[in-house]
């Protein structure tokens, strides 16, 4: 029964990795950019899913959806103010800016909120609820984490697949060059990409509150960096990659907790990217190609 | 569809057109007038800077100097100050010399790609469209059908691009660059790489697409026989000036041409 009890937890908080997940690989299939900055946002989207439902009273899904549209607001004002001055420019230069805007967004959220963590509300009616069966403790709020990461990795996969949005970025991740000459307006699709990364990641930090109830201004530094070891784990750049990466260092993270590494929990996640890496290189979804000269 | 009206009447304009990157010039004083309904071919040795001739049409390079003007409909534009994808709505499509189809996705999402910037869409309103892009999508779809018939490449449709030979990789490249709706069409040798059967078949195919599309062509190639079948006049360009144009006899005769292109072989004989 343990092994279900924490294939529950894995699942959960693999779904919120997930969601995380999908911005660093979209941003970094069509920019070839690490954003840093992604578990910022995460952050921005855990306080502003935090500030409506206590300062406005706001319920939990019209803050999930407040807290999407301030971060993809976010997402594109960083893309245009901090990263697109720098397309041309060489990649360190923009990695070192992505981990400016992290530091900025974290200290700018400090100076407003303080540096103490917040909590947010109790869970009330259905969400607070849990049940067992065969001895394995389901919360609802489990269930509600899940089923809401499927619902949105729903949404991405449809408009990445159907839709014109969708095309234009899997063309822009080809070649943005032969994209723009073929009438697709690359910065667009660029500022659309940041959008839809940052609302997946202001939904897995409302998320994350609900879950671990507190939060604090650099709390996005922890699942960005999983996140990113997922998308890393995975093949980054590649969708499926982070979503198979993301549940892996989920299962492989309450594993390592539910038989009693609580403290190298990390550390075990971590080993296992290592050994990953070592034996493909690539990814596990990932292709090996040579860098075209 | 360009009405009866403007044929004779000037579509692309350059007026000495200069390119230069850092101290290196790759065009110099460039002076080149394209009618519509024509098709003009561009050759001259290798590097002589065909290539970032197409590279200023489509605004992959502004000028250093000079002037670039496309008309369309009574309209003129500069195509000096204006970003890739505004200039492949404004009617100039090409295709490229080092085949640059978006390789890993299918081939009719190639063509779909090309043909969904008939439907200009904003950052506000394309999460809209998504919810009400169902006839739209339905219509590229089958229009993009008939571009890759055309092309002879329905059955390959779901095929990955990069899967497809390299001949049809090429008339891929003249669908994906069709889709875009141009009425100035830069073809960057089409016919590389094709063997003689080939040839003539893509030959016999742009002049179709020519007169069915009411097309202005570009035609930059190697292939001497293509060129001079199909041409009605001919721009030769070496080191990054044009040193002779003509109709493709006076090409053949020109002796400049004959020195800067031929030149040694002729020597030597």
């Amino acid at each position: 029964m343990e092994v279900f009890q924490q294939l529950i937890n894995g699942l959960s908080l693999g779904s919120i990795y997930a969601l995380i997940a999908l911005g660093y690989t979209m941003v970094y299939g069509i920019i070839q950019l690490i954003n840093f900055a992604h578990g910022d946002v995460l952050m921005v989207g855990a306080f502003v899913g935090w500030f409506s439902m206590t300062t406005l009273h706001m319920n939990v899904f019209a803050a999930l959806v407040t807290a999407m549209a301030a971060c993809a607001m976010l997402g594109v004002i960083i893309e245009r103010v901090a990263y697109k001055p720098l397309r041309n420019s060489t990649r360190i230069a923009a990695l070192i800016t992505a981990i400016g805007v992290s530091l900025f967004l974290e200290y700018v959220m400090m100076y407003f909120v303080g540096a103490n963590p917040k909590a947010y509300p109790d869970l009330t009616g259905f969400m607070a609820g849990s049940f067992t069966i065969h001895g394995v403790i389901i919360k609802n709020i489990q269930l509600v984490i899940i089923g809401i990461s499927v619902l949105l990795m729903i949404i991405l996969q449809f408009i990445v697949q159907r839709t014109r949005v969708g095309k234009a970025m899997r063309a822009v991740s080809q070649d943005a060059d032969a994209a723009r000459l073929m009438g697709i307006n690359v910065d667009n699709t660029i500022s659309i990409t940041f959008a839809i990364g940052s609302a997946l990641a202001g939904a897995a930090g409302v998320m994350w509150g609900l879950y671990y109830i507190s939060i604090n201004p650099l709390m996005g530094l922890m699942p960005g960096l999983k996140a990113f070891v997922a998308a890393v784990f995975g093949g980054i750049g590649l969708i499926p990659g982070a979503l198979l990466g993301a549940y892996a260092v989920g299962f492989i993270e309450t594993i390592a907790k539910g038989v009693g590494l609580s403290t190298y929990s990390d550390a075990v996640v971590f080993l296992v990217l290592i050994l990953i890496l070592i034996i493909k290189p690539a990814g596990l979804l990932g292709k090996n190609t040579k860098e075209k000269v | 569809m360009s009405d009866t009206a403007t044929i004779g009447k000037d579509i692309l304009t350059m007026a000495n057109v200069t390119l230069n990157f850092g101290g290196l010039s790759a065009v110099s004083d460039v002076d080149m007038k394209l009618q519509v309904g024509e098709l003009v071919g561009l050759i001259g040795p290798n590097g002589a800077g065909k290539t970032s001739i197409f590279n200023l049409l489509t605004g992959v390079y502004p000028p250093t100097s000079g002037k670039v003007e496309f008309t369309r409909d009574h309209k003129v534009r500069n195509l000096g100050g204006m970003k890739p994808h505004a200039i492949c709505w404004a009617g100039v499509g090409r295709t490229f010399q080092n085949i640059r189809l978006f390789r890993a996705l299918p081939v009719i999402d190639n063509v779909m790609i090309a043909l969904q910037h008939n439907v200009p869409y904003s950052l506000a309103n394309a999460f809209l469209h998504t919810f009400g892009y169902g006839r739209a999508e339905k219509q590229i779809r089958e229009e993009s059908l008939e571009l890759l018939r055309i092309m002879g490449l329905e059955e390959d449709a779901n095929e990955l691009a990069q899967n497809l030979p390299y001949g049809k990789q090429r008339r891929l490249e003249i669908a994906r660059a069709m889709a875009t709706h141009p009425v100035l069409l830069l073809l960057d040798e089409p016919a590389a790489g094709m063997n003689p059967a080939e040839t003539a078949d893509l030959t016999e195919l742009i002049g179709w697409l020519r007169k069915e599309y009411d097309l202005t062509i570009l035609l930059i190639e190697h292939d001497m026989s293509l060129v001079m079948d199909v041409c009605e006049r001919i721009y030769v360009l070496d080191h990054g000036v044009i040193i002779a144009s003509g109709t493709p006899a006076e090409i053949q005769h020109n002796p400049a041409v004959i020195e800067a292109y031929l030149g040694e072989e002729v020597a030597d004989a």
